[in-house]
C-alpha cells in the first residue's frame, strides 16, 4: 500500500477587514477601475425558476447592524444543478450564474440578492436536500471566513427530511437558517453572528 | 477517471479562532456556539468560474490600473507572484484571485478612512487577476505602507497586501493578508497574531524574489497560496497529477 502523502497546510485566514469592498466591490466604493463588480447579477431575462428575492443583514453581539460586511451565495439552478464544471450531474442552465455578492446598502447594511428558487440537490448517500442556498459572510472582525445555509421557511415537507437540518442536535435553533417568504417571493434572511438567536454557522 | 469525493476537512487549530481579545472588533462577531461539522457535498464542490474575458488589460497592474494618462502611483515598484495549489500541490488553473491595499503611505482610497497619510490621485489600491494553466498567478503594485488603527492604544498594521481567492469550489473560498519579509511590524500585529502558530503565520510572508525582479523597474516578492485539497476517488489505477 502506498505511504501517506504528505499534504500541504492550506493558507491560513485573515480578516477581510474594513476595505474589503475596495478589493471585492470596487465600483461599489466608487474606484473605477473595472466595468461592474463581479456577482451583481446572477439573472437575466432567459433564466429559468420562480424569481425570488433575498435581503437581510449580519448582525453582531451587541445588536447591531453590520456596515462592513461582504456576502457570497452560491447555489443550484431551479432544477437543482450548479452552474460548474465540478456538477457531475447535468448541465445546468447558462442563463444563470448560481453565484452572487451583495456589499450591502452602505447606509443600512442591508445586503440584496436577486435570484430564482433552486432545485433540490441530492447529498452524497442520494437522500435529497431541501432547496438552500450557501451563504458565506467575511467583514473586520471575522477572522475565518463564515459558512452558512439558508432554507426556505414553507418547504416543510423537504425541510423535515433534509440531512443537514435532521441532524442539528439543538432543533430549537433551526428556525435561524429559515429564510421567511412575504408571499410575493421576497425572503428575509437576517444573520445574527452571536447571541439570542445566532445562526447556525457550518464547518463544512 | 478521478472524481471529488469530499474536501479534507479544515484545520481549525491552523486558522485564527473566531474569539481572540486582542482583536476587540472579533469579540462581538465571533459565534459562541461551535460550527456545526459535516462533509461536503455537491453545495459546497461546486463554485463559480471566471473567465479570463472579465480582466481588462491593466486589472493586473496596479500602478497604472487607476493612474491617470502619463502618471504612476508613487512608490516602490514591486511585482508580487506565485502559485495557487491544493493541499496536495496540484496547482488551481483558473482561480481568480482579487487583491486590496492602502498606499505607500499606508492611506486606503475609501470614505472610512481617517490616517492622515495622504491620497495618491493615481492610486485605487485594486487589482485582480485568474491563474494560468499551472496555477501561476502575477501582478504589479507598489509597496504598501504600514498603518495604525484603532484597537489598542498603539497598535499598527504591518505593510500587506488583501487577498481574496476563489478555487474551484465554494468549499475552498478563503480570504487572507500577504506580509512583507523582514517587517519587523509583523510580529506586533494583534490580527497576525489571532493564527495561533508562528509556523502558520510565516506561510503569509512573502519571500523577496531578487531572481524574479526585473532590473531598474521592479523587486519581486513570491507569495504562494494553498486551497483545499478533496479526496478523489481513483476509477483507474492512478491518482490524477501524481
Ligand atoms: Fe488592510
Amino acid at each position: 500500500m502506498a505511504q501517506k502523502i504528505k499534504r500541504l497546510n492550506e493558507t491560513p485566514s485573515q480578516t477581510a477587514g474594513p476595505y474589503v469592498h475596495i478589493g471585492c466591490t470596487p465600483s461599489f466604493t466608487g474606484i473605477d477601475v473595472y466595468n461592474n463588480d463581479l456577482g451583481d447579477s446572477m439573472v437575466n431575462a432567459n433564466t429559468l425558476g420562480e424569481r425570488i428575492s433575498i435581503t437581510g443583514t449580519v448582525v453582531d453581539g451587541a445588536g447591531m447592524v453590520l456596515r462592513d460586511t461582504m456576502v457570497e451565495i452560491w447555489q443550484a439552478d431551479a432544477a437543482g444543478v450548479h452552474n460548474s464544471p465540478q456538477e457531475t450531474r447535468g448541465v445546468a442552465d447558462p442563463n444563470f450564474t448560481g453565484w452572487g455578492r451583495s456589499s450591502g446598502n452602505a447606509e443600512t447594511g442591508q445586503f440584496r440578492f436577486d435570484t430564482i428558487k433552486p432545485g433540490r440537490v441530492a447529498s452524497r448517500d442520494g437522500r435529497l436536500f431541501a432547496p438552500h442556498i450557501t451563504f458565506w459572510i467575511v467583514a473586520r472582525g471575522i477572522n475565518l471566513g463564515l459558512h452558512t445555509r439558508m432554507y426556505f421557511a414553507e418547504e416543510v415537507e423537504a425541510n423535515a427530511v433534509d440531512p443537514i437540518l435532521t441532524r442539528i442536535e439543538h432543533q430549537n435553533r433551526v428556525p435561524t437558517l429559515l429564510a421567511q417568504n412575504d408571499g410575493k417571493g421576497s425572503y428575509r434572511f437576517d444573520i445574527i453572528l452571536q447571541g439570542d438567536n445566532e445562526t447556525i454557522f457550518f464547518d463544512i | 477517471m478521478t472524481k471529488n469525493s469530499g474536501y479534507y476537512h479544515r484545520d481549525r487549530n491552523w486558522h485564527p479562532p473566531a474569539y481572540d481579545e486582542q482583536y476587540k472588533t472579533s469579540i462581538t462577531r465571533s459565534p459562541n456556539f461551535a460550527p456545526l461539522s459535516f462533509s461536503t457535498g455537491i453545495s459546497e464542490e461546486t463554485g463559480p468560474t471566471f473567465n479570463q474575458n472579465i480582466l481588462g488589460p491593466l486589472d493586473h497592474d496596479l500602478i497604472q490600473n487607476f493612474a491617470q494618462p502619463g502618471e504612476l502611483a508613487i512608490g516602490p515598484r514591486i511585482i508580487v507572484y506565485g502559485r495557487v495549489t491544493d493541499q496536495d500541490g496540484r496547482g488551481i488553473a483558473g482561480a481568480l484571485v482579487e487583491v486590496w491595499q492602502a498606499n505607500a503611505g499606508g492611506r486606503y482610497r475609501h470614505k472610512k478612512e481617517g490616517y492622515l497619510a495622504p491620497l495618491d490621485p493615481n492610486f485605487g489600491g485594486c487589482g485582480r487577476v485568474i491563474t494560468d494553466a499551472d496555477g501561476n498567478y502575477e501582478f504589479r503594485t507598489v509597496q504598501p505602507g504600514p498603518y495604525p488603527w484603532p484597537n489598542r492604544a498603539n497598535d499598527w498594521r504591518p505593510a500587506h497586501i488583501h487577498f481574496s481567492v476563489f478555487g474551484h469550489a465554494f468549499a475552498q473560498r478563503l480570504i487572507t493578508q500577504m506580509y512583507f519579509e523582514g517587517d519587523p511590524m509583523i510580529w506586533q500585529c494583534p490580527i497576525v497574531d489571532t493564527i495561533p502558530s508562528k509556523k502558520a503565520i510565516k506561510t503569509l510572508i512573502a519571500a523577496l524574489d531578487m531572481d524574479r525582479t526585473v532590473p531598474m523597474d521592479a523587486r519581486a516578492y513570491k507569495f504562494d497560496i494553498v486551497l483545499r485539497g478533496n479526496r478523489q476517488t481513483v476509477f483507474e489505477n492512478r491518482l490524477e497529477g501524481l
